[in-house]
């Protein structure tokens, strides 16, 4: 194996037996050129032999344009996760998730498979509110420690509510995206491509900011 | 682009609200790490309450000073670490923050979240985090330019011109490291390195780093983004532009001790003071590693003095029964 050494492939196969139900995962990419198309496909095809409880999906975004359609895939790589009963979660992982973006990615599959952590009540009840669409972007470096934790709250926000939409986006990977909306610490994230801060902040934080938009 | 693997291995076993442990530990760290690892091995009932686990170390990319280990990680070493404390089965609280602490008969902590824990003894182990240089445009340019996590934002600033600020380990570390990605590195520091000789030489060989002492930043200067710095050549005593999109601020660190400033005593600098048995002004209250007014932050100094917490801790708890 390529990614997983046999250590790794024993941690994450413990973990990943924590999984409840089967996880879909969509992989868009596309024909050359790419920049970590192949990686991911190569990636996810190690990271998926590991759990009997992933399904794994290679789609090209431009001949499953229907498919990128439903999820919102406009970048390559994208990865969507899905439910058992193939719904979308409206979460995204748009660049490799390795590095230390294994982490939300492995958060990110254990919510989706129904093994979810529960939001403080305080939390819950503000979220519950938050009735307009949503998009949150999170970007990060793969070489960030403290970017899987701005990705697995923006995720866990958008499971909880379904007028939210959170995406990770690999700065590198996407250099002209990251220089459009100004990044230049990570994890960055901006909400409807109005509001941003910087750094792995509360949900208490990720809320105050989506509920400008309310007003 | 990081295509290793960094995964994270978290224990299962969770802090509870309603037991008094003998040591709970603020600070995942070397130092709380280390902490925990004497005060199971004597038998106690401890727990971790932490933010990140690792600590700063994890921001660091290289450590060649950890005796053992000639060159690994910081993120490596720590696993190394947290690994070891987790043979061990130590219960612990990852990403909360403490908001103060309580001593009656037992010590409180609260936390930021509301919940409260109850112990016999606790070990401050907070460390610290980057200290701001204070100068004009710092703040409107933060996260706009200017940069305090080296390892985190450098892959943003490839094939462009980047200063690094500072004279320490950090700094030339920092330097070193943004050297393979930036087009520039330019090293400013006010007076002269105290940084380790060994890593001085290793940034000398390199074609794309300037090194500029006796160099005060005035000014960050820019329009939307960071364009470079308005600095002042202290030996002759003339002001000058260097032009950049980046500043990363590796001019050393400030104590994480502002939960517990209303019951400990602390030095000017914010440290709090310890004595040679790691012990505060209050008993039951020990601290360990970087939040403390003991010379010398360093890895091992911090483990050092985890252990040294825990060995301590154990004693007066042995006074209580």
């Amino acid at each position: 194996m390529k990614y997983l050494n046999e250590e790794v492939k024993n941690q994450l196969s413990e973990i990943l037996s924590g999984m409840k139900d089967e996880v879909n995962i969509l992989v868009f990419t596309k024909e050359e050129p790419c920049e970590t198309c192949e990686e991911t496909r190569d990636f996810l095809n190690e990271f998926a032999s590991v759990s009997n409880k992933l399904n794994l999906e290679m789609l090209d975004i431009k001949t499953d344009a229907l498919k990128a359609n439903d999820y919102n895939v406009t970048l390559t790589p994208s990865i969507v996760l899905l439910d058992k009963e193939r719904n979308y979660k409206r979460i995204k992982f748009n660049g490799i998730p390795t590095g230390h973006e294994i982490n939300s990615f492995i958060s990110s599959l254990m919510e989706v498979s129904g093994n979810t952590s529960e939001l403080p009540a305080d939390i819950s009840e503000r979220l519950s509110k938050i009735s307009k669409p949503m998009n949150i972007k999170v970007f990060v470096t793969l070489s960030c420690p403290h970017c899987p934790g701005a990705v697995e709250k923006a995720h866990k926000l958008a499971l909880e509510n379904n007028n939210i939409e959170a995406d990770m986006i690999e700065a590198q990977t996407f250099y002209d995206l990251s220089e459009e909306y100004n990044v230049s610490s990570v994890p960055k994230i901006v909400i409807n491509d109005k509001h941003e801060f910087v750094g792995n902040q509360s949900f208490e934080v990720f809320l105050s900011e989506m509920e400008k938009e309310l007003v | 682009m990081s295509l290793e693997i960094n995964l994270n291995v978290s224990n299962k076993n969770e802090l509870d609200m309603e037991k008094v442990y003998d040591i709970l530990i603020i600070g995942g760290g070397p130092a709380g790490l280390n902490a925990a690892l004497y005060s199971k091995r004597k038998g106690l009932d401890v727990g971790i309450i932490s933010y990140d686990l690792g600590g700063q170390v994890m921001d660091t990319s290289s450590v060649e000073n950890y005796l053992g280990f000639p060159s690994i990680s910081g993120e490596g070493l720590m696993k190394k670490f947290i690994d070891h404390v987790n043979i061990l089965n130590v219960p612990y609280l990852e990403y909360v923050h403490v908001k103060d602490i309580k001593k009656s008969d037992l010590i409180e902590i609260h936390l930021e979240d509301g919940n409260t824990f109850k112990s016999k003894s606790i070990i401050i182990a907070t460390g610290s985090k980057p200290r701001k240089i204070g100068i004009p445009g710092e703040l409107e340019y933060s996260n706009k330019g200017v940069c305090y996590c080296a390892i985190c934002d450098g892959p943003l600033f490839a094939d462009e011109e980047v200063v690094v600020a500072g004279g320490g380990n950090s700094a030339v570390e920092a330097a070193i490291d943004l050297s393979k990605i930036a087009k520039k590195v330019t090293l400013v520091h006010r007076s002269n390195f105290r940084a380790d000789k060994i890593l001085v030489d290793q940034l000398l060989t390199l074609d794309n780093v300037q090194i500029k002492p006796e160099t005060q930043i005035l000014e960050v200067i820019g329009d939307k983004f960071m364009k470079g710095l308005i600095v002042k050549d202290r030996l002759g005593n003339r002001e000058y532009t260097i032009e950049a999109a980046g500043l990363f601020v590796e001019i050393g660190y400030l104590p994480n001790s502002d939960p517990f400033k209303n019951i400990l005593a602390l030095n000017s600098k914010g440290e709090i003071i310890v004595d040679k048995y790691g012990r505060t002004n209050i008993d039951g209250i020990f601290a360990a590693g970087d939040v403390t007014d003991t010379p010398y932050k360093q890895i091992i100094m911090s483990a050092g003095d985890g252990a040294k917490c825990a060995l301590s801790a154990n004693e007066y708890i042995n006074t209580l029964k």
